[in-house]
């Protein structure tokens, strides 16, 4: 229960918020684009590379940072750290609109997006080895665990309705959602350590064709480990963004007190990673490999720094430094996980890519229409505890200024 | 530390520790063998001469239009690769001095990493072992691309209804009679079609009848779990393309890993009841704005 998350309300259509649809508009051209002319015309994707940046970044990345919700989800409800309580909210606002932009990057992706539909409705011609298969139907299923999740803030949205019927129906409704929240919570734990960690084993399937230092059997582990490091660090994000563009209190000494388990899981992730490597007898490839040493020393020292930064007590007290923490994390997993998908990945036969203007384009009209949702919710429905509601216009204030009050 | 959270640890611990032993119970997934009445083909590098009939033939016999390069500004019929119009493909390779071609189409592997992946069994394995595609049950994700260890299957880029295209064995003349037209209408006998256990046993009596003319065995005869496609190569086939693959099929180590892990359902299931058990505990005596030590 939170009492004390409020809607922040003000105006939707400010500065910010435009200049966010116009990329969101922009990135709605090339979709349309792709739509009448088709995936060669519009993206650099080629048959040596048939996945590109909308399965790399726009899934595997973005579904990577969506994992907030899960990760605060086990610190609260599983290690019962009751504190945390009030980041439950937002952070599920992110996951729910993480998971909902990579399954439209998905149906953009996919060349026979219209078949779509036969995937959950046709159960009979399920492939149970098809990891492809678990990731879809848990990512459909956890899209809409979340979706509930955040029922009883919906609901109290709607309680606060000037007209009676949506008030009615609210306050009908609200009892059963708090009750259903224990059930729903633990499919939101289950579903996530389902299909982040399938994810890895996704491009295990792709054999000699990924680099040995990043093709290894626990594939599934590691993408387990970097979803919790990316979703603690959005947490970070998070806080920092609604403090600067509503001027709303930090959560500074709770985050100061989260660093630990983000420290914790990076540390997890390296030791194990190591090991693993040794293990396998690919210590050797750490330095002989060229770039690929160099990507590996890479995502490694972005992850270490994160965790040393996380485990200074100065950082406890300094918003800016947490950031900073924050971001280099959020880094060093995002690049593991672009590694793993793309850079590390090499089909031979000289194939080679890039994206292409409109694939990025794309892609940041989908962060963006995020981005807008995001502020759209806050303002809408009470996520976010301990907000003054806005008089009037609130203009967003620059992130630096936010960061250091 | 209060009750909630010693008994929430003790489940969660057992259910971690089922999560952790399962991949140790779980059997290693035993590969998939090939049939006895399965077809394929068998490349030899020493009989090839590149005069590409076989890819001329394989067009025909499919209606797949030629590949236009423009080359000086004349049309040429000239793929790089196998492609969405290209279903086999002729290469050239140079290997110490020597030189010769090589033919390339999918090579109907005994346990196919492409229909692994497949989400609804677009790719599946039909009839006489044939890996054939079912254009109605695909969604063109193109996970078959990235899991093929020999990139064959190709996707039709520059269309708007996309399907996934590669070599089927010309099932489709089998009503006829036929078997592969690349095989039909090969002048040297580089490529020819039949049972893998014919295949199996001709490629061993080239070997036997020449043994210096051949380096490096049969690719396929175990290699990546076994193909119904073969080759016999002059130089090895690292020079030919082909990758080094260990005889373990492809998708046994995932298959052995996710599994593994899930246990059919079982894990799942006891996951969910370990994480819905501890969370109703934990909520039930949650208090708002609790502050406990941690
Ligand atoms: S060669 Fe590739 S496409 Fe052909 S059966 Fe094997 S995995 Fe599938
Ligand atoms: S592109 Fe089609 S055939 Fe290939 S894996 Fe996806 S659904 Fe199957
Ligand atoms: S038809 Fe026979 S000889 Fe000619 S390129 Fe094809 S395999 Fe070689």
């Amino acid at each position: 229960m939170t009492a004390s998350t409020r809607p922040v309300g003000g105006t939707i259509l400010t500065p910010a918020a435009k200049a966010l649809l116009v990329l969101a508009v922009l990135g709605g051209a090339v979709g349309l684009y792709r739509l009448t002319q088709g995936l060669g015309a519009t993206t650099a994707m080629n048959d040596g590379y048939p996945w590109g940046i909308w399965i790399a970044f726009d899934v595997a990345v973005g579904t990577g940072l969506a994992s907030g919700g899960y990760a605060l989800a086990f610190v609260v409800f599983i290690l019962n750290r009751g504190r945390y309580h009030r980041l439950v909210r937002p952070a599920l606002v992110t996951s729910l609109l993480g998971y909902a932009m990579a399954g439209v990057a998905v149906m953009f992706d996919l060349g026979r997006y219209w078949s779509v539909w036969r995937i959950p409705t046709h159960p009979g011609s399920w492939n149970g080895n098809s990891v492809l298969l678990e990731v879809a139907l848990c990512m459909m299923a956890y899209t809409a665990v979340v979706f509930l999740e955040l029922g009883p803030a919906w609901l109290e949205g709607l309680s606060a309705s000037r007209r009676p019927e949506r008030a009615q129906l609210a306050a009908r409704w609200l009892p059963r959602a708090e009750k259903a929240l224990p059930f729903l919570v633990a499919l939101g734990l289950l579903l996530p350590t389902m299909h982040q960690s399938s994810l890895g084993s996704l491009m295990m399937m792709a054999g000699h064709k990924l680099h040995p230092l990043w093709h290894t059997a626990l594939l599934p582990l590691h993408f387990l480990f970097t979803a919790f490091v990316m979703g603690f660090a959005v947490l970070y994000f998070e806080s920092t963004f609604t403090g600067a563009a509503f001027k709303r209190p930090l959560e500074t000494r709770l985050l100061a007190r989260l660093g630990k388990y983000v420290a914790g899981v990076i540390i997890a992730f390296v030791v194990v990673r190591f090991v693993g490597l040794a293990v396998e007898g690919k210590a050797g490839l750490l330095v002989g490999s060229g770039l690929f040493s160099f990507l590996f020393w890479t995502e490694t020292v972005l992850l270490l720094a994160a965790a040393a930064l996380f485990l200074r007590p100065q950082t406890h007290l300094r918003p800016d430094q947490q950031l900073q923490a924050a971001l280099l994390s959020m880094a060093g997993a995002a690049l593991y996980r672009v590694d793993t998908f793309l850079v590390a990945y090499n089909p031979g036969n000289g194939w080679s890519y890039f994206p292409n203007v409109p694939e990025i384009l794309f892609t940041l009209g989908l962060i963006a229409t995020e981005t807008f949702l995001y502020v759209l919710v806050v303002r809408k429905f009470p996520i976010l505890a301990g907000v003054t509601p806005a008089p009037g216009r609130a203009v967003p204030a620059g992130l630096k200024q936010g960061a250091t009050t | 530390m209060t009750v909630s959270r010693r008994h929430a640890l003790k489940v969660l611990g057992s259910a971690a520790f089922a999560a952790a032993a399962a991949p140790v119970m779980a059997e290693a997934r035993s590969a998939r063998p090939s049939g006895p009445d399965d077809l394929g083909l068998l490349f030899d590098t020493t009989r090839c001469v590149g005069c590409r009939a076989c890819v001329t033939a394989c067009r025909e016999a499919n209606k797949k239009p030629a590949d236009v390069v423009m080359i000086g500004g004349a049309p040429y019929d000239a793929p790089l690769d196998l492609n969405g119009s290209t279903l086999t493909v002729v290469k050239a390779w140079t290997a110490g001095g020597r030189s010769g071609y090589v033919k390339a189409q999918c090579m109907h592997c005994a346990d196919p990493a492409c229909a692994s992946v497949c989400m609804m069994g677009a790719l599946h394995k039909g009839p006489r072992g044939v890996v054939q595609y079912d254009v109605d049950r695909c969604v063109g994700c193109r996970n078959c691309q990235i899991a093929c260890p020999f990139n064959v299957p190709k996707f039709e880029w520059g269309s708007n209804t996309p399907q996934i295209v590669k070599c089927e064995l010309c099932r489709h003349r089998w009503a006829e009679g036929k078997g592969p037209a690349c095989a039909e209408v090969c002048p040297r006998g580089a490529v020819v079609s039949g049972s893998r256990p014919q295949l199996l046993a001709e490629a061993r009596r080239r070997l036997a009848a020449t043994p210096d003319a051949y380096q490096g065995g049969i690719y396929g005869a175990t290699t990546g779990g076994g193909t119904a496609c073969l080759y016999l190569s002059a130089v090895g086939f690292g020079p030919l393309g082909l990758p080094g693959l260990s005889d373990e099929p492809v998708p046994a180590l995932v298959e052995t890993v996710q599994h593994g892990i899930y246990q059919g359902a079982v894990i799942p299931l006891v996951l969910f009841g370990a994480f819905a058990a501890v969370t109703w505990k934990n909520h039930r005596s949650a208090r708002p704005g609790q502050e406990d030590e941690s």
